[in-house]
């Protein structure tokens, strides 16, 4: 019940967003409570609703092709919804008072893509899952094309058409296991029960991953995203950063690797040296950025490439990690995007080259911003952290054979985010005085109370990862149960 | 048999009745209700209920599965007159002669999908078609309209001759006209009946404009009335691929060995010219002609795919592919610039007609939660039972398909109003129109609303 909630909340706030068309500061507020109310109904499932009548929900659907409408939080589905309704919590407390062209469709869309998305996390029916992954896109599809900037339309076209093109894949893929399942249905259980040779995993292996690559997206199936990232409206980028991408993530751990463990194991090495190649090539061109938005997006890039890489290492810790990571860099990448917009809204301008000295006369936004940047390359004492040294710990471990190569190279990363991101602490907030930045910037009261919590969020987690760990640990055991080759190797 | 007696007799009620009958109002009622009554009828014949107590053994055969496809195409006929009526009149005199005709063609489509013997197969072929070339050449002083009834009508004499020497052969094969499955081998293997496969094959695949047999179809569907090429594109092309899989599926399924990487191949090209060419197209009627093959492509997979669900997943595109492009079309008769620019900033101008159109368009690209998603989506699953690669390819170029009809909804929603853009729509016009949509999603979330039809 409380999974249905999680969908019905946002797809009915939107519903009145759209008929009701009420002005700026009154749909701000109502998105903020249907937001709310989102956050409560998540945070009640954690601590009170842990029934399972509670945390599953299934109604027959589409009978006559074998679907079901079945939703399940389990430990992944937990985080990612957490963070989900976290980050928009988040980011509507943020919106509060800012000015936004025709709101009431703004909000409504924003909120569309939060169901969406919810779903894509829950959904444990196949056809479910993918009625959602597009139903994800189409608003974010709006969102960019209609408020972003100058060369949006052609951008977000590009994201549209590259993101498409993965999913169509998947549902090949998808079709292709529902047709070999005894019961002809699309539920993920039936799948599991599949015997599948190694030959056929190989190539649903890649129908299903492109899919997934393109979301997260992995090089070099990037190149829709620092485009996209770039000329979508900030708040919009920050969802597609933060809660986005961990749809790849989802389908790499729900979907993928249970399914097709042979495969994951044969095509590791493939994927993690794409990955970590990702990662050194992410670092490189954020170094070259002088755009704010373009050097976040690149750093994305390279973020992304570790969790992916991680994901193929097969071992209970790169799953922790991953999982907490994904947590954790959405929150974080959220502060970012965060910052960077109100850089761009008081200042004019996102060129680094422009801007210089705010620390001299905005105290706070320099502390927020510093916090922030470092808990992004993982600083200890901040929440990724703790993320990133299990993945490190998870990729030194691996089945591979080249396990040294993939940690070291990646391992380089965490010296260029180092470099990329003091640089640009140094441009923005330190040096000469901008004639740009002549206005101190003061935050406003959402902004204040985002922000901040973000930085709670940080160092709270940066010291105690319990809680977030325990939430993850049974589906992190039944993946490692369902994943584990081992078993395969000892019986030959 | 109730809905085909009533359709012929209301045509002909109408052709006398115009003479005394001026007022094209009355007129166009009578025939907006006299297609819903149609569709009523056919419901009421699927409930067992017969007006009419003929004889028809061995001619005419309504099985389950052809009373629904009737009633999805005459539902889809009532939605195309109250839509379009009203801009038939835009085409002069003649106003009431279009409707009877429109009531003939009617006639044919139930003939067609069915027949239980080829001679009424052909007679509804032949039924349809006539008609059809008269629509075309209505706008009597264009002359556009005029080369594509010419164009129209000797290739689709020529298509018919071929069919007719199919049939022909298939005489000489069997010694009978029933479309019946035959088990005797000295027929299965006969090349006269093989020929007569052949000729069927090519003649039908002229006839739902499938690629290497589709050169008439821009032409015609550019140079007609847009009012009657949304009549051609949708409800005919159903009716006649009900026809095609009805011979494919039942007549010859023994041979489908024969047959079968022949539909493929005709699917793959289908679906490769027709989408590619699209996207090439500065004016949507003309992308819509070419949109209309490339979907045929995706029903030719029910041809293609000998089985049920293929079948049922046909019924589904069937409608939400009607309703789909007759919405679109109905906008675009009212429109004047047919380029992309026409459609610039007409989500700002009228809102609710811009969100009925986009999901016209998202139901046409297969978006999930409309109709036109699960219908692909079973198109693709019957491949994928025979060919793997058929169902990638199909994916693929729904992919192609994605950038010109996305084309449209950026002119809507993401450019200003320009000069062209209509101000707005009636207010009606609209509301229907996204009550039309509305059925789209329906479809879309709840298929099983035709299925039950089809089961009980």
């Amino acid at each position: 019940m409380a999974a249905l909630l999680l969908l019905l909340i946002p797809i009915i706030g939107a519903g009145f967003l759209f008929i009701y068309q009420g002005n700026a500061r009154f749909t701000s507020l109502a998105a903020l409570k249907v937001a709310v109310a989102s956050l409560l109904v998540m945070l009640a499932s954690l601590v009170w609703w842990t029934t399972p009548e509670m945390l599953q929900f299934s109604i027959p659907w589409l009978s006559s092709v074998g679907s079901s409408f079945s939703l399940k939080m389990d430990g992944l589905g937990k985080i990612l919804c957490l963070l989900n309704v976290i980050a928009y919590f988040f980011l509507f407390v943020y919106m509060q008072q800012k000015e936004v062209s025709r709101p009431h469709a703004f909000y409504g869309w924003l909120l569309l893509a939060q169901a969406g998305m919810n779903g894509v996390f829950l959904a444990t029916d196949s056809l479910l899952f993918y009625f959602f992954w597009e139903l994800a896109l189409i608003p974010m599809y709006f969102l960019a094309s209609q408020w972003g900037g100058a060369r949006r339309i052609a951008v977000t076209f590009k994201f549209f058409i590259y993101t498409f093109f993965g999913s169509v894949l998947m549902l090949v893929g998808i079709l292709y296991l529902q047709s070999l399942t005894a019961d002809h249905s699309f539920s993920i259980d039936s799948f599991r029960k599949l015997r599948l040779s190694a030959d056929q995993q190989s190539w649903l292996f890649w129908l299903f991953f492109l899919s997934f690559a393109i979301k997260l997206p992995v090089f070099p199936f990037h190149t829709w995203q620092p485009d996209t990232y770039e000329e979508s409206p900030t708040p919009v980028t920050a969802i597609l950063s933060a809660v986005m991408v961990k749809m790849g993530i989802l389908g790499l751990l729900r979907w993928l690797l249970p399914l097709l463990p042979i495969a994951s194991y044969m095509w590791g090495d493939v994927v993690m040296s794409l990955a970590v190649a990702g990662i050194v090539y992410g670092s490189l061109l954020a170094m070259r950025q002088t755009d704010l938005k373009r050097l976040i997006a690149y750093s994305s890039i390279a973020h992304i490439g570790l969790l992916s890489a991680a994901a193929f290492a097969l071992n209970i810790s790169a799953y922790q990690g991953l999982l907490l990571q994904s947590f954790t860099h959405g929150i974080n990448i959220l502060g970012m995007w965060m910052l960077v917009d109100i850089i761009e809204r008081k200042t004019g301008t996102r060129d680094m080259r422009s801007l210089g000295g705010l620390a001299q006369h905005s105290p706070v936004l320099t502390i927020f911003f510093v916090i922030i940047a470092l808990a992004n390359i993982a600083l200890p004492l901040t929440n990724a952290f703790v993320g990133e040294f299990l993945l490190f710990n998870g990729l030194l471990s691996t089945p591979s054979n080249y396990y040294w190569v993939l940690a070291s190279v990646g391992g380089l990363g965490i010296i260029l985010s180092a470099v990329y991101t003091l640089q640009m602490i140094r441009s923005v907030f330190y040096g000469e005085y901008s004639q740009s930045a002549v206005q101190p910037i003061q935050l406003s009261a959402g902004e204040w109370i985002a922000l901040s919590s973000i930085v709670v969020f940080i160092l709270v987690f940066g010291v105690y990862p319990q809680p977030l760990l325990d939430l993850s640990a049974d589906f992190v055991k039944e993946l490692m149960s369902q994943t584990d080759i081992s078993s395969l190797f000892r019986k030959s | 048999m109730n809905a085909l007696l009533v359709s012929a007799l209301l045509g002909v009620l109408l052709l006398f009745g115009s003479v005394f009958v001026k007022n094209r109002s009355i007129n166009y009622y009578i025939a907006l209700v006299g297609s819903a009554v149609l569709f009523l009828l056919n419901v009421a014949e699927l409930k067992g209920v017969q007006l009419f107590n003929l004889n028809a053994e061995g001619l005419f055969h309504f099985d389950r599965y052809a009373l629904v496809l009737n009633g999805l195409i005459l539902f889809a006929v009532f939605c195309y007159l109250l839509l379009s009526g009203r801009s038939i009149e835009k085409l002069g005199s003649g106003f009431t002669d279009y409707l009877v005709l429109l009531f003939f063609i009617c006639a044919g489509m139930i003939m067609v999908t069915s027949y239980s013997s080829l001679l009424i197969l052909f007679l509804g072929v032949e039924i349809i078609s006539i008609p059809l070339y008269i629509l075309t050449a209505s706008d009597k002083k264009n002359l556009k309209s005029n080369e594509a009834a010419l164009k129209y009508f000797l290739l689709g004499s020529f298509s018919t001759g071929l069919m007719l020497l199919g049939m022909a052969l298939f005489y000489g094969a069997r010694g009978n006209f029933a479309a019946v499955v035959s088990v005797d081998s000295t027929v299965l293997t006969s090349s006269l009946q093989l020929a007569s496969i052949l000729l069927l094959l090519f003649s039908m695949s002229f006839k739902v404009s499938v690629v290497p047999f589709h050169f008439w179809t821009p032409d015609v569907y550019d140079g007609a009335p847009t009012v009657f090429t949304s009549f051609m594109a949708t409800v005919v092309k159903v009716a006649l691929f009900g026809a095609f899989i009805r011979l494919f599926e039942d007549t010859f399924s023994m041979q489908f060995v024969k047959w079968q990487l022949w539909v493929a191949v005709l699917v793959v090209l289908t679906l490769f010219v027709g989408n590619f060419t699209a996207v090439f197209q500065q004016s949507v009627k003309r992308m819509l002609a070419y949109s209309s093959i490339a979907q045929a492509g995706f029903m030719l997979l029910a041809v293609y795919a000998i089985n049920g669900a293929a079948k049922e997943g046909f019924l589904l595109y069937a409608i939400s592919y009607s309703l789909a492009t007759i919405g679109i079309f109905a906008v675009l008769s009212r429109m004047s610039d047919y380029t992309f620019e026409g459609f610039n900033g007409l989500g700002k101008k009228d809102p609710i007609t811009a969100a009925a159109l986009t999901i016209f368009f998202l139901s046409l690209a297969g978006i999930p939660l409309t109709g036109g998603f699960l219908a692909k989506l079973f198109m693709i699953k019957a491949a994928l039972s025979f060919a793997t690669w058929l169902g990638i390819i199909a994916v693929l170029m729904a992919v192609v398909s994605v950038y010109y009809y996305f084309k449209v909804i950026q002119s809507i929603y993401f450019k200003e109003p320009g000069e062209s853009t209509p101000v707005a729509f009636p207010r009606s016009f609209s509301l229907l129109l996204l009550l039309i949509a509305a059925l789209t999603i329906c479809l879309g979330v709840y298929p099983e609303v035709i299925f039950s039809w089809l089961y009980f």
